[in-house]
């Protein structure tokens, strides 16, 4: 099961990277969303994946009855999910708001903080 | 998976239904305090006029609280905070040593002055976009990141961090300020994502996220698990973050664009979280993978010290000349920790504390002299000595100090790394950084001679009155510079036992599991 996880989750990295390293904000958008898909089934994967058992302690044990996939992966995917998500909403509202005030989603063409022609620094007086 | 083979563990040991003493409060209470007065500040947004009151106060008290937090540890030691009295490594441990509450104390110390130069700098609509609360909330980001003993709840604040970063840069959304906020936005989130991938594998390897149980479980993982290659995605992570090279053109990319105090802010705190992070990670975690990575990461510290003081050399705007000298700064604080030992990493950790403060006043003045001079460009700008004489004076002796040169705060840490580095026979290191402190005393020169010594063209510029408001955070922050520079011992002696204290973190362990801990 683990084995299947890692290459699903090395193809998500596979995909991710090959659009952040394109020029066009849009598809490093979709890279950046699908980047963040596998780090949480990298984490998942890390925590064991078993169909066994729940991993609920009975109310007379102190320790669970029999392998079972551990929580706390869970727990940290779910905060990794919804920060993930909130940075997804902003980035979205910024790419869109630099496409409509810069004309254009082609990172080579947004030059307007680092200009293509500046003079350079005097060499004397 | 290592977690599946470690034996079932004691629970009865992590649960203890004492309450927490009052005095342990202290440790969070920087977070508390700042996440409160950032609150408060969202509920006073209509008045305007509060808002930048009751900021400075807030940040007037972190800056006390963080005080008392230094004394505490630099007396009793590492102090460790549990939430809920679920003890480690069950728990959230918020577990601070001196090298942490040093940082919280500088950042706070920075956030302050900035705070006050933020009267003149941020405007009514800057209020209305946030600018007071998001400063909080960035500030409980920060001073979390120093605070926390919890691997991924340093990743969880880094992203407040973060969050609240995005919002300081574009406020005002300019044309500029959306185009920097665009590479400033991605590269940060791959390089938190990065982070968090390498603590997914760390949890995965060590099934724990606290950093003293890391750090005993380290030794006996180091055959059987891939902890270089860990240790590699950290140092990746981290050093984007703090933008070293190759990964650090986010950073004078957007550094310039927005208002003159979040750039200030920016370059007092971000990378230095990020160095910071890295310290903790590679010289406390992992020492043995530091060792090998060593030559890795000084050639990676040589190269960001001269591309950024290159790339200084290059610019004509003085916000961005600046920009291109904290990613040279970085570069030396790269150098002490690959050197490594107290006088590598003792070095790099007060390098990055002088960096906070200079840098920090540098982008004041910068923002003074662009209100005097109505440009940011060093070929218009000129004759600032003549319009302001104390101004000039301030901004010379921040030049000094970031170019290493005695009597400031940038000679004592060089000298140290400079040792360091010749200690181990890594020479071609320590020239890389004399020939670093050289070029930067040419770039500041050169900066100080055409924006404040040359003549105007035309005699006509009035004389612009510098409020004493925006004075008055220059002129502290070089006086610390100086003082620092003048009577470096006591901070010395704090950053040498800051220093073995990561080297040696048996007091940190105790400090997170008392008399031995469980297992």
């Amino acid at each position: 099961m683990e084995a299947w996880f890692s290459l699903l989750v090395s193809i998500f990295f596979t995909v991710a990277v090959y659009l952040l390293l394109s020029k066009f904000i849009i598809r490093v958008l979709l890279g950046v969303a699908i980047l963040g898909n596998a780090v949480n089934l990298l984490i998942f994967t890390g925590g064991r994946l078993t169909r066994a058992v729940p991993p609920v302690i009975a109310g007379d044990a102190d320790v669970l009855a029999g392998p079972a996939a551990n929580a706390l992966p869970q727990a940290l995917i779910l905060t990794a999910i919804v920060i993930s998500f909130s940075f997804f909403a902003f980035l979205l509202v910024l790419a869109w708001r630099a496409y409509d005030e810069l004309a254009t989603d082609n990172t080579d063409e947004m030059r307007v903080a680092e200009p293509v022609n500046e003079p350079a620094p005097p060499l004397g007086y | 998976m290592a977690a599946s083979i470690s034996p079932p563990a004691d629970l009865s040991a992590a649960l203890v239904l004492t309450p927490s003493m009052a005095s342990e409060w202290l440790v969070i209470l920087p977070v508390a305090w700042c996440l409160a007065v950032g609150a408060l500040l969202v509920m006073l947004r209509r008045s305007l006029g509060l808002q930048p009151v009751t900021a400075i106060a807030g940040l007037a008290g972190l800056v006390m609280i963080d005080g008392l937090l230094l004394e505490r540890v630099a007396t009793n030691g590492p102090m460790t905070m549990v939430m809920g009295r679920w003890l480690p490594p069950f728990g959230i441990a918020f577990t601070v040593d001196l090298t942490g509450a040093l940082f919280a104390l500088v950042a706070a110390s920075v956030a302050l002055a900035a705070g006050v130069f933020s009267l003149t700098d941020i405007n009514d609509s800057g209020r209305r976009y946030g600018f007071y609360p998001l400063l909080m909330v960035l500030m409980a980001g920060v001073s979390g990141a120093f605070l926390t003993g919890d691997i991924f709840n340093l990743y969880v604040w880094f992203e407040v961090l973060l969050i609240s970063s995005f919002g300081l840069l574009v406020l005002g959304s300019e044309r500029e300020q959306l185009d920097g906020t665009v590479k400033y936005g991605f590269l940060n989130l791959v390089a938190t994502t990065l982070f968090l991938v390498a603590t997914g594998y760390l949890y995965a390897v060590f099934g724990t996220l606290n950093m003293a149980d890391i750090a005993r479980k380290a030794e006996s993982l180091r055959d059987s698990a891939p902890l270089m290659t860990l240790v590699g995605l950290y140092v990746l992570a981290f050093g984007m973050k703090a933008a070293a090279f190759p990964v650090n053109f986010w950073l004078p990319a957007s550094y310039h664009t927005p208002r003159v105090v979040v750039s200030a802010l920016f370059a007092g705190l971000l990378t230095k979280v990020g160095i910071y992070a890295l310290i903790r990670v590679t010289v406390m975690l992992f020492p043995v993978e530091r060792e090998e990575m060593s030559f890795v990461v000084a050639l990676a510290g040589a190269l960001t010290m001269i591309v950024g003081v290159l790339g200084a050399l290059a610019q004509t705007d003085f916000r961005r000349i600046l920009g291109y000298l904290i990613v040279s700064g970085i570069g030396s604080i790269l150098a002490g920790v690959a050197v490594g030992g107290p006088g590598g990493v003792g070095g790099a950790i007060f390098y990055a504390l002088h960096s906070m403060l200079v840098m920090t006043g540098l982008y004041f003045a910068s923002g003074i002299a662009m209100r005097l001079g109505a440009s940011a460009s060093i070929i218009t700008l000129a004759g600032l000595y003549r319009r302001h004489v104390g101004f000039a004076a301030l901004t010379l002796m921040l030049c000094f100090a970031v170019s290493g040169l005695p009597p400031f705060s940038g000679f004592w840490p060089k000298v140290m790394l400079v040792k360091a580095a010749l200690d181990i026979g890594a020479w071609w290191l320590a020239a890389a950084l004399l020939l670093t402190g050289f070029l930067t005393t040419i770039v500041t020169g050169r900066l100080f001679l055409f924006a404040y010594w040359r003549d105007e063209a035309d005699q006509s510029g009035e004389a612009v009155p510098v409020s004493a408001v925006s004075l008055a955070p220059l002129a502290a922050l070089t006086l610390l510079a100086l003082l620092i520079g003048l009577y470096p011992d006591p901070l010395l002696g704090a950053i040498q036992r800051a220093a073995a204290g990561l080297a040696e973190p048996s007091a940190y362990l105790n400090s997170v599991f008392p008399a031995g801990g469980s297992q």
